[in-house]
């Protein structure tokens, strides 16, 4: 199997990554729960991660390092948690149902929204943001990079711009942390919020949100905390404000040596091989005829994703024959991202998403662009 | 039970205050470990940092010098 849907979750991880894991379920407690040795064992390893973290994203404050399950809870716990009726958001038209769906909802509430419109190749233009700016603005919402077509948003100035306004600007790095640097504190984030299955090569079940000081997110959820037993309400400091309940201290611990990974291969080393093969993919699939690729290829600063469509045919159809015929793993369909197919003019067909991690080889690669040219020349006769 | 000794405790608000505190001794060869927050006390955290009493300033300018949020000093017997 050519393992091509690194976007949705990567599938290989390093060895270190697995025996974090198993060594933690050999030798963990409760993380918080307790002074003995299993319990400081899980202490120390999350409050490791926490400061790997922050040090990874360009943050001071380990404390303020929160742990979630994916990034879906993290966006639903900064989301639900800042904003109140009345208030207005920007967002964009690249966002993922994990960022829409609970502007949704608050939407139902009285929050007003606007979404900085994508053109046919998904590209936004900066300046709209400013243009949608409202007296009753609180924030700007938006992705790193589109999970479909891997175009970048340029956070920074992004970030200064809301900055400017007095807005908070929340992040959803799903398909960058792990591949292009992060600086919180440079690129004025006020939250961040990240997955660590994907480009941070953890486990599934491992994600989080980094919070600027000073920011203070409403709990979700409440309940057990370690800390404060007889107060009634959940205790205000971060990160036990925002984390109820047991953590998963197994996959953090994954989680940990997957950071660790990437900071001896080296981010640049990283983003570099995915980008080579993602580069020589699309040079191979742009010109088979019946071809469509989608997004914005000027520029390869943007995520190590190529979507495409074979003439007419059905994304699923492909998707199938490509595992079925080809061994090759890719997503179709519409990739929870409604309103980039919408922009692309893809909701009916959906598109076929190729996305590559570092330990993808060349090889591979190269079979995936062959296999496409036979699936087009095939439809043909 | 082991015999009681007048020490100087150190309480967190949170659980990560309380582990940032025992990553900075152990990495600065400070004296102490973490205990159960003893009853009497009623903290944040349920950890707190035990260590003899005449540590107590060398703790401090460490804790000073790193910024971290302790909530409290105390010297008791436990």
């Amino acid at each position: 199997m050519i393992y091509l849907d690194h976007a949705a979750t990567s599938f290989h991880k390093p060895e270190s990554v697995i025996h974090g894991v198993a060594d933690a379920m050999r030798s963990m407690g409760n993380y918080g729960r307790g002074t003995h040795d299993q319990s400081l064992t899980a202490g120390r390893t999350v409050y490791e991660t926490r400061a790997l973290l922050a040090d990874f994203f360009g943050y001071s404050r380990p404390d303020h390092v929160v742990f979630t399950a994916n990034a879906t809870e993290a966006l639903n716990i900064s989301i639900h948690g800042l904003f109140a009726s009345g208030d207005h958001i920007i967002t964009t038209d690249l966002e993922h149902n994990s960022v829409l769906r609970p502007l949704y909802q608050l939407e139902d509430l009285g929050v007003n929204l606007s979404f900085v419109p994508a053109d046919q190749k998904g590209c936004i233009n900066y300046l709209d943001f400013e243009r949608l700016v409202q007296p009753e603005t609180k924030a700007i919402i938006c992705t790193h990079a589109s999970n479909l077509t891997g175009n970048l948003l340029d956070i920074k100035r992004i970030g200064q711009m809301a900055r400017k306004h007095g807005l908070l600007f929340l992040v959803d790095a799903s398909q960058t942390a792990g591949t292009f640097p992060i600086h919180m504190q440079e690129m004025c984030l006020d939250v961040l919020c990240f997955t660590g299955h994907k480009g941070l090569l953890g486990p599934q079940g491992t994600g989080g949100l980094c919070i600027r000081e000073g920011i203070k997110i409403r709990p979700w959820k409440v309940g057990g905390s370690g800390v404060l037993t007889y107060q009634r309400s959940q205790p205000e400091q971060y990160p036990e404000a925002l984390e109820a309940g047991t953590l998963n201290g197994h996959g953090i611990a994954g989680l940990k040596a997957g950071i660790e990974y990437i900071s001896n291969v080296g981010l640049d080393s990283i983003r570099k091989q995915e980008l080579t093969l993602a580069k020589a993919f699309f040079e191979g699939v742009k010109s088979i005829e019946g071809v469509r690729v989608y997004g914005d290829f000027s520029t390869w600063e943007r995520a190590p994703i190529v979507a495409l469509n074979i003439g007419e045919l059905d994304s699923s159809e492909v998707s199938d024959e490509l595992a079925r015929g080809y061994e090759i793993a890719t997503r179709p369909g519409a990739h929870c991202a409604p309103r980039m197919h919408q922009a692309l003019g893809t909701v009916e067909q959906g598109a076929v998403r190729f996305s590559f991690s570092h330990f993808n080889t060349m090889e591979e690669v190269l079979i995936a662009a062959e296999a496409v040219a036979e699936i087009a020349r095939r439809k043909e006769t | 039970m082991r015999e009681k000794r007048l020490q100087l405790i150190i309480t967190f608000h949170t659980t990560a205050g309380a582990m940032a505190m025992d990553k900075l001794c152990r990495q600065s060869g400070l004296k102490g470990r973490l205990i159960p927050v003893p009853r009497q006390l009623s903290a944040g955290c349920g950890m707190a940092w035990c260590a003899p009493v005449e540590e107590r300033h060398r703790l401090r300018d460490a804790v000073g010098a790193a910024g971290l949020n302790v909530d409290d000093y105390y010297e008791m017997m436990v």
